[in-house]
């Protein structure tokens, strides 16, 4: 018999009781209360991947660290979202990132308007420890409307997951492995020559970096993603 | 076909062996077919159909006999001597000593400690049946587990006699196969699914491919008793596609099973109904994983996803999945046969039965061999893998591939098992034994399993992707000599991280061989550091900065 969905849970996160639905994961509960975890892969409306490991946080009882966006709230569960270790690993995840690929922000079209450069902030980062890896990557400005820059890309796969859960097309997916990783295009043609995409525009809204980005606007406006949780709830008729 | 009719097939083909001993048998495994044991096979026929042995003499294709470093090798029924490295041209005289003294200049002794060490579990019909005939495998015993099980068993008495066997997962990580079994078998679920982990990938370990070229049939059997016992009717072998040999005598023996019904519905006359399906992995060494895997077999990107759920709970097409590795299947049939109580008078307190491992390396007996656990490090190196060739030092054994570590001198004499190859920085694994002697850099070694992570890394998680890139990248500078101490320092910070915080197996694991290296050849790194000096004299250490300057 699988538990009610009003079955409720009253858990602890960070010494704050909360309570939460069965079916909530620790970021729901979290934000729900107004306790901020970190995240970049997740994004309200779209399935969880738990790729970006920004919103892991410590359990009692498990010596693993659990991703928030993707674990279910437990009875008694007693959270932490904050600690010394966990914002060390969160600044390393950061850093690694910023020094994966081009995060230049002065000269990128997201600079103000980046979840990146947002999560850096917030995390004091100043400087990089790791060597900058800057990796020769292309740009495809072959479709009409839209740019994409694989250089700013952070591989979260907010767009592959827009474009197949929620426009339906799934023009966008992952190629190679690794850290050769790339988001394509239908099999690897030019933007502009898919034959799925539907021009909608939902992957350059969903992005948060620069990776993705509206033709003959020299600095992106603030991306909207409300549409995201509505649809969503519109389809499940909640 | 009735549990009657099957043991009339075993009977017959017994009572065939009796009227006619005589047989000559050459391996062909992937090992010895290298080595050229196709045509010693083929000479052999010849010769054989030339003499007056001509159609009194089989000559049989069998599997792995373990001894790969002196391949060909060749066995003769009933004198049951062993040849090793056989050519086409030792044919004639082979043939002629089948009812006589034997050919002594190609005799390998039974008597090594090689032979005399092993117990044969996974392994017993290995090297002694026909992986191509069902027929060889019902004459030794084969089905008589299923039968056994589906005409006198219980799903839930199965499940009790693997639990009590003790059997842990052979893939690696060991959890309890009876548990796993039982945590499927009660999900409430409409339908369930067995799967096979044949994707074996660790550099240096080749037992899933040897069990799976040399009895097939045990595998199938293995995993029709697990669906029996968990109530899955369907099964998946994933089997990775660098495995030709293994997928086409998989392949065979599916048919063949399937012929006899022992696969399809009404096995063996019963109400159970069992399917087995084969998949191919594309070269993804991330693929056996259990959740990419998973994801694999769907049509999908072979990523892992975050568990918990476990496949246990939702896992194939959102099903409770069960999923072993080969050579957990391939325990069933003799555990069921003898009772798990049998089993577990095998092995240690908390590893029970025998492990198959695969000894590569600076070792001079090459190959796989089948040990009960606890055995030594130093019994399974010194002994049954005769030592370090050339007279050379040991200097460390790696175990577990990738996601194990490498194990020095001074645990030499540590019994293996689960728990002991942990405690000393490594893990079981799937079984791989890479041996070292001082001729290798420790720092290199790390080096190597680090470049092989890096480019089997999926690159779902930041952790694992851009890490071990990082990690890479600092192992090489330090194998150049252009490292200071502080990218030593960083090294070990990224190790714990990717450690702590990637998503799977791989990302968490692609550290050990770097901490395990780093806590028993320290020295070495910071040779290479400080003076810029490779001890084993390996590493190009400072060429480049004398180039430079």
């Amino acid at each position: 018999m699988t538990p009610a969905v009003s079955d409720v849970k009253t858990l602890q996160i960070d010494g704050i009781d909360v309570s939460a639905q069965a079916d909530q994961t620790i970021l729901d509960a979290a934000r729900e209360k107004g306790l901020s975890i970190p995240t970049l892969c997740h994004l309200d409306g779209l399935g969880d991947v738990g790729a970006c490991r920004l919103c892991l946080v410590e359990i009692k009882g498990t010596s693993k660290l659990l991703p928030a966006c993707v674990t279910r709230v437990e009875e008694g569960m007693e959270v932490t979202t904050q600690s010394e270790r966990l914002l060390k690993y969160r600044r390393m995840t950061l850093e690694l990132l910023f020094a994966e690929r081009n995060h230049v922000c002065s000269v990128c079209v997201a600079n103000g308007h980046c979840d990146l450069q947002v999560l850096g902030q917030a995390h004091g980062l100043t400087h990089v420890q790791f060597p900058y890896r800057y990796p020769k990557l292309p740009m495809d400005a072959s479709h009409d409307r839209f740019v994409v820059d694989h250089n700013r890309c952070v591989l979260c796969t907010r767009c592959v997951r827009v474009c197949d859960e929620v426009e339906g097309a799934h023009t966008w997916d992952v190629m190679s492995r690794g850290i050769g990783s790339m988001v394509i295009t239908d099999l690897h043609q030019p933007w502009g020559e898919s034959d799925t995409c539907t021009s909608c525009g939902k992957c350059v809204q969903v992005c948060p970096t620069g990776a993705l980005f509206e033709k003959g606007k020299a600095r992106l406006v603030a991306k909207s993603r409300d549409f995201l949780p509505y649809l969503a709830m519109m389809r499940e008729g909640k | 076909m009735t549990p009657e009719q099957l043991e009339q097939i075993a009977s017959e083909e017994t009572a065939a062996r009796a009227r006619n001993p005589r047989r000559l048998s050459v391996c062909m495994a992937a090992g010895c077919i290298s080595s050229n044991s196709d045509a010693v096979k083929k000479a052999l026929e010849r010769a054989v159909a030339g003499g007056p042995l001509k159609d009194a003499c089989p000559v049989t294709g069998v599997g792995c006999m373990g001894l790969c470093s002196r391949g060909p090798l060749v066995s003769t029924e009933p004198a049951g001597v062993l040849y090793q490295n056989v050519t086409p041209e030792d044919a004639g005289e082979i043939v002629g000593a089948v009812s006589g003294p034997a050919v002594e200049r190609l005799q390998c002794s039974r008597e090594l400690p090689f032979f005399k060490r092993q117990v044969g579990v996974v392994l017993e019909n290995s090297g002694q049946i026909n992986p191509e005939r069902i027929e060889d495998y019902l004459a030794a015993k084969g089905y008589a587990a299923l039968v056994q099980a589906l005409t006198e068993m219980r799903p839930a008495e199965v499940i009790e006699q693997v639990s009590r066997s003790g059997l842990r997962g052979r893939g690696g990580a060991g959890y309890p196969t009876g548990l796993k079994w039982s945590t499927v078998a009660k999900a409430r679920a409409e339908t369930r699914y067995v799967i096979c982990n044949a994707d074996e990938g660790d550099p240096g370990a080749f037992m899933d491919r040897s069990v799976l070229e040399s009895d097939p049939q045990r595998v199938l059997e293995g995993m029709i008793i697990a669906g029996y016992a968990v109530g899955a009717s369907r099964g998946y072998i994933y089997v990775r596609a660098e495995y030709p040999l293994a997928i086409a005598r998989l392949n065979t023996a599916i048919r063949q099973a399937k012929h006899l019904g022992l696969l399809g519905s009404q096995i063996g006359n019963t109400e159970f109904a069992f399917d087995i399906e084969l998949r191919l992995g594309a070269g993804a060494f991330v693929c056996g994983e259990e959740t990419a895997l998973i994801a694999s077999i769907e049509g999908g990107r072979g990523t892992p996803r975050p568990r918990p759920p476990y496949p246990a709970q939702a896992g194939l097409f959102g099903a409770p999945t069960l999923i072993n590795n080969v050579e957990t299947f391939a325990n069933i049939p003799p555990i069921i046969r003898n009772g798990g109580d049998w089993y577990a008078a095998m092995g240690t307190q908390r590893s029970k039965g025998t492990k198959v491992f695969a000894l590569t390396g600076k070792i001079n007996c090459t190959g796989l061999i089948e040990v009960p656990m606890g055995m030594s490090l130093r019994e399974i190196i010194f002994e049954v893998g005769g030592g370090v060739p050339e007279g050379r030092k040991f200097k460390a054994v790696q175990t577990g591939g990738p996601s194990g570590g490498c194990i020095p001198e001074q645990f030499l004499d540590m019994p293996v098992d689960y728990d002991s190859l942990a405690q000393a920085g490594s893990i079981m694994g799937s079984g791989g034994m890479i041996v070292m002697d001082d001729s290798s850099c420790m720092v290199d070694v790390a080096k190597y399993f680090m470049e092989f992570c890096m480019s089997e890394s999926c690159g779902k998680c930041i952790p694992c992707r851009a890490g071990t890139a990082q990690m890479y990248d600092l192992l090489a500078k330090i194998c150049e000599g252009r490292a200071a101490l502080d990218d030593l320092a960083m090294l070990e910070d990224l190790c714990d991280m990717v450690k702590n915080t990637s998503l799977c197996g791989l990302g968490q694991s692609a550290p050990n061989p770097v901490l395990s290296t780093l806590r028993y050849f320290r020295d070495e790194y910071l040779a290479h550091i400080q003076e810029k000096k490779c001890p084993a004299g390996v590493c190009a250490c400072g060429m480049k900065q004398e180039a430079g300057s």
